[in-house]
């Protein structure tokens, strides 16, 4: 039994509660920021995004505006989107090619390699000014996996491998349904707003229980296209399928496949032209990786969850999903679509059109995932003095695997963020127990 | 319909449908539409882009307008129940394009939308239709819906008909 304010975890009592107070109160939000965004890994942008020398995008990465940019040696950067001498952004543009960052306030400007290279009148600064010391800041740890980019503002925390965990194998099966290895980018972001607590959208992006009702049009959708949803006893999906605690606050959702994926397997929404492109995808898979692991890549869908904002969806096609809290109740959220690079056009086709079947703010299926959020939110933050209380307890009296549908993998980003949020290591013994 | 199409006899049609969509006469709308028509909502980064290579908000072919159609029309289509209150109001109609039966137009629009406790927003921007010029007036081929904003922010989701 611990002895957090956040969370009840007694896991011999079979008992796990949320304090709903963590979803409302702006001051457990400054909280978080220094204790959780500021001490984690938090994912930057991918390696595709800028490919060649020169190349930058600006975005907001735990709450810093930055630039990401690929330097004239050819290695990724991220710099602070701020001018050493007043401050200002010096970078405006959402993406582009430069030689220079230029703050137009009163011209300073760096090179892509983050140096002061141009201070007008710099003959009245006294001699202890000194360029070399002013260049663009850098975040203080900025490491890769698989073409992944995360930055860490937090020196002494261990490095990017060793906080992913187990989290690495689920992006590897990610990554190896593209041929050579690398994945992309695919031109067009998605950016909204959700009212809703950002750890709302932790829980529901692998969240399988509220499937069946939340998403029942959605369901219907597939069905009227051909694909078998009907549920067997004991599932409240098609198919079965597992959480999994992966180590330091990473899980995921593990599911055998239902519906259709653009990695070898075809439904007819695709349409009978893409049928033989599907199926020779799925062949060079078995060729490249064997039977056993082809059908892991192909036939599994995975909802992965790497602590605390990102979400790789591996479903209907790849969404990469990050977001960041506006206020108690406000986030904005920032969706790729990811894709092997050199996909053929009818392949990058399937893949943006199935994407586009489920995921998005123009989907069949996220829309009503943002208004159970913003219902959420509705529902329980003036109410949080006569309602207190979660309940969070699916799965927890079973011994063994645990399903989609239960909440051991929202028990374990609960007991992370807890962790973090009290110091304590109570939680990790709570985990140990389960 | 001669295939000298005036502008009056576009505006016409622009008007139609945004009262059948405020209506929310879904199967009124249908009618509007060739058996082949697209509805594309491209991404705000990328407002020209090909739905073939560029990730879109909404590029429904004719069955996926069918599947939304449907849905939209079932009280579980959470995001749209109860269905939010629009109004649509369009200017700036023009002809871009017009070649045997195919008259490409463009028309501003604001569509303003309201959800109970004051949720909703203006969504605002240029459609670019693609119609087709049968006996009793138009087929819509394809209806790019472009938006202004950058991001789509606080406006949220795309869950109606825009």
């Amino acid at each position: 039994m611990n002895t957090s304010p956040y969370i009840i975890d007694n896991p011999a009592q079979n008992d796990f509660r949320l304090n709903r107070q963590t979803l409302v109160d702006p001051d457990i939000l400054t909280l978080e920021k220094a204790r959780i965004f500021d001490r984690c890994w938090i994912y930057a942008g991918h390696e595709s995004e800028v490919t060649k020398a020169g190349d930058f995008v600006t975005r907001n990465v735990a709450g810093r505006p930055v630039i990401l940019a690929r330097d004239s040696s050819g290695g990724l950067r991220l710099f602070l989107n701020t001018c050493r001498h007043r401050g200002a952004q010096v970078c405006r543009e959402r993406a582009g090619n430069t030689k220079r960052f230029f703050c137009f306030y009163h011209g300073w400007s760096y090179d892509n390699d983050g140096k002061l290279v141009a201070v007008p009148g710099d003959d009245a600064y006294p001699e202890s000014f000194d360029r070399s010391e002013l260049g663009l800041t850098e975040v203080p740890r900025f490491e890769e996996y698989r073409g992944f980019w995360f930055a860490c503002f937090d020196s002494t925390v261990p490095d990017l491998e060793t906080y992913l965990a187990d989290a690495k194998d689920y992006i590897d099966l990610v990554v190896e349904q593209s041929p050579d290895g690398r994945m992309e980018i695919i031109s067009g972001v998605q950016e909204y707003d959700i009212a809703a607590n950002w750890k709302l959208l932790v829980e529901n992006s692998f969240d399988d229980y509220h499937l069946h009702s939340t998403h029942s049009t959605w369901l219907e959708y597939m069905k009227d296209a051909g694909v078998d949803t009907k549920v067997p006893k004991g599932l409240l999906l098609p198919k079965r399928g597992i959480g999994k605690d992966l180590g330091n606050g990473n899980a995921v959702i593990d599911n055998v496949n239902f519906r259709g994926r653009p990695v070898a397997s075809w439904i007819a929404i695709y349409g009978e032209e893409a049928k033989p492109a599907v199926e020779a995808a799925k062949a060079e898979l078995v060729e490249r990786l064997g039977e056993e692991r082809a059908e892991r890549v192909s036939e599994t869908n995975r909802n992965l969850f790497i602590f605390p904002n990102l979400m790789i969806n591996d479903g209907s096609s790849v969404t990469i999903r990050t977001f960041w809290p506006k206020a108690s109740n406000e986030m904005q959220v920032t969706a790729w679509a990811l894709g092997p690079v050199g996909e053929s056009p009818i392949m990058r086709k399937v893949r943006l059109d199935s994407f586009l079947t489920f995921y998005g703010p123009g989907g069949l299926a996220t829309p009503d995932d943002v208004e159970a959020l913003e219902q959420v939110q509705n529902g329980l933050t003036s109410t949080v003095k006569e309602v207190p209380w979660s309940v969070m307890t699916r799965g927890i009296a079973k011994d063994g695997e645990q399903l989609n549908s239960d909440e051991l993998h929202l028990r374990t980003f609960w007991r992370r963020w807890n962790a973090l949020m009290t110091g304590d290591n109570v939680s990790a013994k709570a985990e140990a127990a389960e | 319909m001669s295939t000298n199409v005036t502008r009056a006899e576009v505006e016409d049609f622009f008007y139609l449908e945004a009262a059948l969509l405020d209506d929310w006469d879904l199967d009124g709308w249908m009618n509007l539409l060739a058996e082949d028509a697209r509805y594309l909502v491209p991404p705000n980064d990328v407002p020209d882009g090909d739905p073939d290579t560029t990730l879109f908000t909404i590029a429904d072919d004719i069955d996926r307008i069918r599947g939304r159609v449907k849905r939209l029309k079932s009280p579980d289509a959470h995001a749209e129940y109860p269905p939010s209150r629009t109004r649509r109001l369009i200017t700036n109609v023009r002809i871009l394009e017009q070649d045997e039966n195919i008259v490409v137009a463009t028309a501003n629009f604001s569509v303003h939308r309201f959800r109970r406790g004051g949720k909703g927003g203006a969504y605002v921007g240029k459609y670019v239709y693609r119609l087709n010029v049968v006996s009793d007036g138009f087929r819509l081929l394809e209806r790019r819906v472009i938006l202004d904003a950058e991001e789509l922010g606080a406006l949220g989701a795309v869950s109606f008909i825009l």
